[in-house]
């Protein structure tokens, strides 16, 4: 089943669009610069590789909920409902999803992390592969994110919502400016939006400096709450269908 | 009846299933036994309890009281081992896929081997098209497609809910051929419909339903007889309904008030019969076709 739904996943020109190419673009618009690759940061890295870390984050996280918000789409269309008339199961049917999402998340980190490569990001080999994990795991947090509000939102273009609101959290969780920039009060309050975690956790390879146990805990809760609202509106959906 | 028919389990067995959303009763104690190999109707109005009756059957719902056994197994149960499929009425497709694409990713949920998509293709009669995407076929062939579906498991019971709303004539044909086509080899066939000239033409049984009830329950001959005749209506004061089932050509008669409704196939001779030999006036001659039947049987009461 799965190699039929990544085919049909990458027929879709917004999905290929917004989650393998534009963060990669993004990179090149914003952190390929040549300041930003002459300026050091940490043991062996560059800034534009600090920013590439960034965009990797944001591209497995967009393809994370773009993964999981496809329940939304698949609802309206009487999918999930014809799915019901075969053997397979509703939690496998999360499953799935789950898989995808990491699935199309671990293309996007390559992508971005090859762009970057290719343009002028510098970081020590360890980096190379720990931010890159790191991103890629994290992003789970976005998946179980993007369950919980394609079963919230009957809307079948849920992405058209969720795309601007996963913009303003990464500004409001240091993704795209880091959180110490923009003053004392912004960067607290960063601390408790649900981008700040995976941020952090992802940036430490190459950074190695930061709470550790803040951002862990920011991941956990948030992880936490997405995937128990994705169970109640889950339970609630096959009660009801 | 013989044995074998005695101890073997009835495709479908409603026992005095009730569902209730909320305050309102979508169907109200439905008994309904239906024998393997039938091919029956479900024929009713909007809101009769149809399609919640299907739902039920499917494992979509539960009753809120009474009992559904398809093939003596719960639902749920009769669908994870492909005993029972469905066509539903709409929706159920996404538009990325491709038919064949499709077809392949229930292959897979149920299991089977890659050449029972082609055969599933081919027995829906939509194998030409089986690289279109899902999104760019017209509505029939789309209900073809949800009909190849149906057909993976090979299922020993067919559900059909209102399989042919939005078709063209042509569409409607097509697909009655392949269903038919397919109901030959003994599959048990169960379809919702409001199209009384599909229950008729189709069905080996028809199960009227009203209000979440079976209300007339009979072979498609029997839903003709009901058919046939018309009716003479006239002011006729104190009439027996005795005396006028002695008039020569009545079926049937019945007395409402000051009118008489008298049923019969020689209607000429009932209405002669009355203006020369009765005080009868006002004359009306009906026909009772299936519409009406249907009405009759149907029609919530005012």
């Amino acid at each position: 089943m799965i190699p039929l739904e990544l085919r049909r996943l990458m027929r879709n020109k917004r999905t290929v669009i917004f989650t393998l190419i534009m963060p990669a673009a993004f990179f090149l618009l914003f952190g390929s610069s040549s300041d930003y690759r002459t300026e050091r940061i940490g043991d062996g890295g560059n800034v534009a590789g600090y920013v590439l870390v960034s965009m990797a984050v944001y591209g497995a996280m967009l393809a994370a909920t773009s993964g999981g918000a496809m329940v939304s789409l698949e609802r309206a269309a009487g999918w999930s409902r014809q799915l019901r008339l075969t053997p397979l199961k509703p939690a496998s049917y999360i499953g799935i999803k789950i898989v995808l999402a990491m699935i199309v998340g671990a293309v996007s980190v390559i992508v971005a992390m090859t762009t970057g490569a290719l343009t002028g990001a510098e970081l020590p080999l360890h980096a190379w592969i720990g931010c890159a994990l790191l991103a890629w795991v994290c992003s789970l947090v976005f998946a179980a994110f993007g369950l919980f509000m394609g079963y919230l939102l009957p809307s079948e273009n849920v992405m058209q919502i969720l795309g601007p609101v996963l913009a303003v959290l990464s500004f409001a969780g240091g993704l795209f400016v880091p959180v110490d920039q923009l003053g004392s009060t912004f960067a607290t309050i960063a601390q408790f939006t649900p981008v700040y975690g995976v941020g952090e956790i992802a940036r430490y390879p190459l950074v190695q400096d930061g709470n550790l146990w803040v951002a862990s805990a920011n991941v956990i809760i948030w992880t936490a709450v997405f995937a128990g609202g994705a169970a109640w509106r889950f339970r609630r959906d096959t009660a009801r269908v | 009846m013989t044995t074998t028919a005695l101890s073997a389990a009835p495709a479908v067995h409603l026992d005095a299933v009730v569902k209730r959303f909320g305050t309102v009763t979508a169907v109200d104690g439905m008994d309904l036994r239906i024998r393997p190999g039938e091919v029956v109707a479900l024929l009713g109005p909007n809101g009769a309890g149809k399609t919640t009756t299907i739902d039920m059957l499917l494992g979509l719902a539960e009753p809120t009281t009474g009992q559904v056994r398809v093939y003596g197994h719960a639902p749920h149960e009769a669908v994870a081992k492909g005993l029972v499929s469905a066509v539903m009425q709409t929706g159920g497709l996404l538009k990325d896929y491709t038919v064949e694409e499709t077809v392949r990713l229930i292959a897979v949920l149920f299991r089977k081997p890659r050449s029972a998509v082609g055969e599933a293709l081919e027995r829906a009669g939509i194998a030409d098209i089986a690289g279109r995407l899902v999104g760019k076929c017209s509505g029939g062939q789309q209900q073809r497609l949800r009909f190849a579906m149906a057909l993976l498991p090979d299922p020993k019971l067919l559900i059909l809910d209102e399989p042919t709303t939005g078709m063209d004539v042509g569409g409607r044909h097509d697909f009655w051929t392949a269903i038919r086509q397919d109901a030959r080899d003994g599959r048990t066939v169960v379809f919702a419909t409001h199209y009384l000239e599909e229950a008729d033409a189709y069905a080996d049984r028809v199960v009227f339903v009203r209000r979440g009830r079976v209300v007339a329950d009979g072979t498609a001959s029997e839903v003709k007889a009901l058919a046939a005749g018309r009716t003479v209506r006239a002011t006729l004061p104190g009439a027996q309904p005795a005396d006028l089932s002695r008039i020569e050509g009545v079926e049937s008669a019945e007395v409402r008030g000051d009118s008489v409704y008298l049923h019969g196939r020689d209607t000429d001779a009932i209405a002669r019969h009355l203006l020369t030999r009765t005080p009868a006036r006002d004359l009306e001659i009906t026909s009772r076709n299936l519409e009406e039947a249907f009405l009759t049987l149907t029609a919530d009461e005012k």
